[in-house]
């Protein structure tokens, strides 16, 4: 029980890109199709996952027994980082098909907010390791829902009439401003 | 100025690693340069907050109660004047806010009459809940020199003695339930402390 | 001269980091519901900036090519960690309102990109010039999204009533919400973009 509050919570709630405006890069960036939306976020939620396990571990059995707490930036960094690399170079050699599909996002992730401010969230808000990952699968299906769907309505608006000056990046600010406002209807449900 | 090293194996692993050597020692220094300073700022920021909603007190006793209802411990700051009690500072929290947790420090006379509130963080909606907050609103004065026991800690609709925040009987609702925890928990407590 | 200068005041409007350029956009939209924290954040972002730009400009020379990014996000990574003790000890208040956004910092796409496009390619000077023009034009945009959003949503601007709007019963101010909650931020910026687009033509 506990479990599904924390991913309601984390997809509809608190969605990561809507309500905390973690991930706004990527969303803005690559949300131009559905069918990158879905690469970019099948990527996400691969490293996310992988780098909220990763950096619990770190912070609970290096940092908290070090007390090297204020190195927690710099080595999260660091690991999501190399994380990145190894997961292209280990996706290369497993599943050429999936590092097809998923490769070009990779390089992107490090410099994604999304991936180390979950990260950082999962060691505030003083999560186990089960409710870490599971929050962490929650914020990426939230980013995905964004994603899809903002991109499933830029595809309409590139064939709207638009004034000059908001077409592009305004138009879609003002979609996705739109969008957090449904998204704020979830508030109070968790 | 020289040229760029190449990039070698050798050349990438030292440079690399003096970088975060570096990086890493800077760090430390800083660390500790700063250690004090934040110690210092965090008990000032605390001690603004007991003083805030006790009277004036030359000593202080902190201790953790573990309250009958809610997973986490309140904390309890008993004020003394001249070793005579002046009030207790309670740390209080509650589970049902708008947006989940949020944390209130109530003060309490030695009668268990609410002294004042304090607001410690919350992630309330913004012009909404947020007015729980004295920097926002003037709302939660009116739990001033309230004693629970005749005092209902529930909103009006609930049928207790507390106007709720306009749009945010929530964020009231879980207020209540916060000083109410804090409340039972001293009067559990009795005069056993003495 | 001149080009230290064009350097210098390129980041205001003609390439503002945020309304032109579309970077570091988590923090732009995060932490943007008063103008003292978009100040605030502006400051830290900047201090960052510079810091790391003077850094990398000095060791350009040092770091083996490929391993160049690496050893950037490392120095950036600290400058970071230094501005948040900083902050943590001498400005408490607001370490608290900015929260997560002051790590995030670190993967602010214009720190690392001014680091690598700019910094790495030049020398001491104009690095420091570049981060400064950088850094206020992003410092910029952040007080003017932020004061936008203060003055629709909470009445007020760098925490002082105005008054403009009508008050209910108690007296407080019957604001529009809206824009100090997430789909403000959204929206205020996307007329930002629009209008720094009008007065760029």
């Amino acid at each position: 029980m506990e479990y599904i509050v924390i991913i309601i919570a984390a997809v509809f709630v608190n969605n990561i890109v809507l309500a905390q405006f973690l991930g706004v890069c990527p969303f803005l960036g690559v949300s131009g199709k559905v069918s990158t939306s879905v690469g970019m976020s099948g990527a996400v939620m691969f490293v996310l996952t992988i780098a909220t396990m990763v950096t619990w571990l770190i912070q609970h059995y290096i940092l908290n027994v070090f007390d090297l707490q204020f190195l927690q930036t710099i080595t999260f960094i660091l690991v999501i980082a190399s994380l990145v690399q190894m997961v292209e170079i280990i996706l290369k050699k497993v599943s050429p098909a999936m590092y097809q599909a998923l490769g070009i996002f990779l390089p992107l992730i490090t410099t994604n907010c999304a991936v180390l401010g979950v990260a950082i969230l999962t060691v505030q808000k003083d999560y186990s390791l089960i409710e870490g990952v599971i929050f962490a699968v929650g914020n990426s299906i939230g980013f995905g829902l964004a994603m899809i769907l903002f991109s499933g309505l830029r595809e309409h608006l590139d064939l709207m009439e638009v004034p000059a000056g908001m077409r592009g990046v305004p138009a879609a600010l003002i979609v996705g401003g739109i969008l957090a406002l449904a998204f704020m209807g979830f508030t109070g449900l968790a | 100025m020289g040229k760029k090293p190449e990039s070698t194996f050798i050349n990438m692993v030292s440079r690399l690693f003096a970088v975060v050597a570096v990086a890493g020692a800077a760090l430390g220094f800083v660390y500790m340069q700063t250690f004090d300073v934040i110690q210092a700022a965090k008990k000032k920021k605390l001690e603004t907050a007991i003083g805030n909603v006790v009277p004036a007190f030359d000593t202080l006793i902190t201790y953790k109660v573990m309250p009958a209802t809610g997973k986490d411990s309140i904390t309890f700051y008993e004020a003394y004047a001249n070793k005579e009690l002046v009030g207790t500072a309670i740390a209080t929290y509650t589970e049902k806010g708008f947006s989940g947790v949020f944390k209130i420090m109530v003060g309490f006379s030695p009668d268990g009459t609410i002294i004042n509130t304090a607001v410690l963080e919350h992630k309330e909606t913004p012009g909404l809940g947020d007015k729980m907050d004295k920097k926002k609103a003037k709302w939660s004065i009116q739990f001033n020199d309230k004693n629970p026991k005749t005092y209902i800690l529930k909103v009006t609709k609930d049928g207790g003695n507390v106007d709720a925040i306009t749009a945010a009987t929530i964020s009231s609702r879980a207020f209540c339930d916060a000083t109410q925890r804090a409340y039972d928990a001293l009067e559990a407590k009795g005069g056993k402390n003495e | 001269m001149s080009s230290q200068m064009q350097n210098f005041t390129k980041g205001f409007i003609k390439e503002n980091p945020v309304f032109v350029l579309l970077l570091g956009l988590c923090p732009t939209l995060g932490v943007t519901t008063s103008a003292l924290n978009g100040f605030g954040m502006g400051l830290a972002t900047m201090f960052v900036l510079v810091m790391s730009n003077i850094v990398v400009s000095l060791v350009k020379n040092f770091i083996p090519d490929k391993v160049r990014i690496p050893a950037f996000i490392v120095i950036i990574a600290s400058f970071v960690t230094i501005v948040e003790l900083l902050m943590q000890g001498y400005m408490q208040a607001l370490y608290e309102s900015l929260g997560l956004f002051i790590p995030l910092i670190v993967v602010n796409c214009l720190v690392l990109g001014r680091a690598e496009a700019f910094a790495s390619k030049n020398k001491l000077w104009p690095s420091i010039v570049d981060g400064m023009g950088m850094g206020l034009g992003f410092t910029f945009a952040l007080t003017i999204l932020g004061g936008i959003r203060e003055i629709l949503g909470s009445d007020s601007i760098f925490d002082t009533l105005l008054h403009i709007f009508p008050v209910d019963k108690d007296g407080n101010p019957i604001t529009m919400i809206a824009f100090v909650l997430a789909p403000g931020a959204f929206i205020v910026l996307a007329y930002l973009i629009a209008l720094t687009r009008k007065l760029n033509k």
